[in-house]
């Protein structure tokens, strides 16, 4: 039985598409057999940050309403062998996704997969709506800013009210937190919230703390998940955050100002 | 630098202001959170069926919803102008 974990956030560019690309693949490479989902209908985007955009051939609603099967729809990822993709479409009915479709989908991939992740759009319309509905856990993207800890708290609440797990008044929808973007430099100037004033505004556990970094834009330009660049920061915390989400005690880095050297000052310092 | 900061009278850190209107406008939103769908409808409307006899403001009104174990309570409190 594969647990369901959506990526979500509310407000839009924090970085829920990289992230659930990252986790996706970080599951992978620790060996769970894992898919991840584009739901964003009309805007997909999660093909390109995973490289495989040429590949698509059928897509989420296509196999929804019948034109295409799931094996045909589904992409194998080139890099990790046991991680799948399922884009969205391009259409521009939104209306395309429907809750039991989706249901159907997802009861026939719980079967094979460990973990299914589904890659939420921002607001919190239908498509958000139903992309958290079948969750046993949700991954809530936050960046240190007014509007995102806000849109967070929203978030909060419809998984608190507005999925299966809610309305059939079974065990919670468990919330962890993901702060993206995180600029322990500014954090130190008092000019960024820090990661314990979002922890006590939202009132959820931790997940993962991903720092600002260039790594990232460099990993979605070249459509290879950031998880693979192990030698940048971001890659080794969104690691970090697959381990603590298997369960593993993994203690937190990158949250800390360090104070350039003398030598890091002269010649540069390490890549980012 | 931190000493310069202070001699300078530095405003306060623009951190710690998001962070006060954030526990504010958080603490609203989750008073919200567990009301029925219908109780910002029904605020507007108690407000307008006041209005035709007493001009108050939008935030002369205040409506709370309790919650107990077998029945709610919904609390009307309306603040009247001096006549």
């Amino acid at each position: 039985m594969a647990k369901i974990i959506v990526v979500t956030s509310g407000k839009g560019g924090v970085g829920k598409t990289t992230s659930a690309a990252a986790i996706a693949t970080g599951l992978a490479l620790r060996g769970n057999k894992t898919i991840v989902i584009d739901f964003d209908v009309g805007l997909r985007n999660l093909d390109l940050v995973m490289g495989c955009e040429r590949r698509v051939v059928y897509d989420l609603v296509n196999v929804i309403q019948g034109e295409a099967g799931l094996n045909q729809a589904m992409i194998r990822d080139k890099r990790v062998d046991n991680l799948h993709i399922l884009p969205a479409s391009q259409t521009r009915d939104k209306e395309a996704l429907t809750s039991e479709g989706i249901e159907q989908v997802l009861d026939e991939l719980v079967k094979d997969f460990d973990y299914i992740l589904c890659d939420s759009p921002a607001g919190i319309e239908q498509g958000a709506q139903l992309a958290m509905y079948y969750a046993d856990a949700a991954v809530v993207v936050t960046n240190p800013e007014v509007s995102s800890v806000r849109d967070s708290d929203r978030i909060l609440g419809l998984l608190a009210s507005k999925t299966r797990r809610a309305e059939r008044g079974q065990d919670p929808v468990k919330e962890h937190l993901l702060i993206t973007r995180y600029n322990p430099t500014r954090v130190d100037d008092g000019d960024m919230l820090n990661l314990e004033d979002i922890r006590e505004i939202l009132a959820i556990d931790l997940i993962g703390l991903i720092p600002e970094s260039e790594a990232v834009l460099r990993s979605s330009n070249q459509g290879i998940p950031v998880t693979h660049d192990q030698s940048s920061d971001a890659g080794q915390a969104y690691t970090d955050t697959v381990s603590r989400l298997l369960g593993e005690d993994v203690p937190l880095r990158f949250h800390e100002y360090q104070k350039k050297g003398l030598f890091s000052r002269m010649f540069g310092g390490g890549r980012r | 630098m931190k000493l310069l900061d202070f001699l300078k009278g530095e405003r306060k850190k623009s951190a710690s202001v998001a962070k006060e209107r954030l526990q504010i406008i958080v603490a609203h939103q989750r008073s919200q959170r567990d009301q029925p769908d219908y109780m910002p409808m029904l605020e507007r409307e108690l407000l307008e069926v006041i209005r035709r006899y007493v001009q108050v403001d939008q935030d002369a009104i205040n409506i709370n919803l309790d919650r107990d174990e077998d029945c709610s309570v919904l609390e009307l409190n309306v603040t009247l102008p001096r006549s």
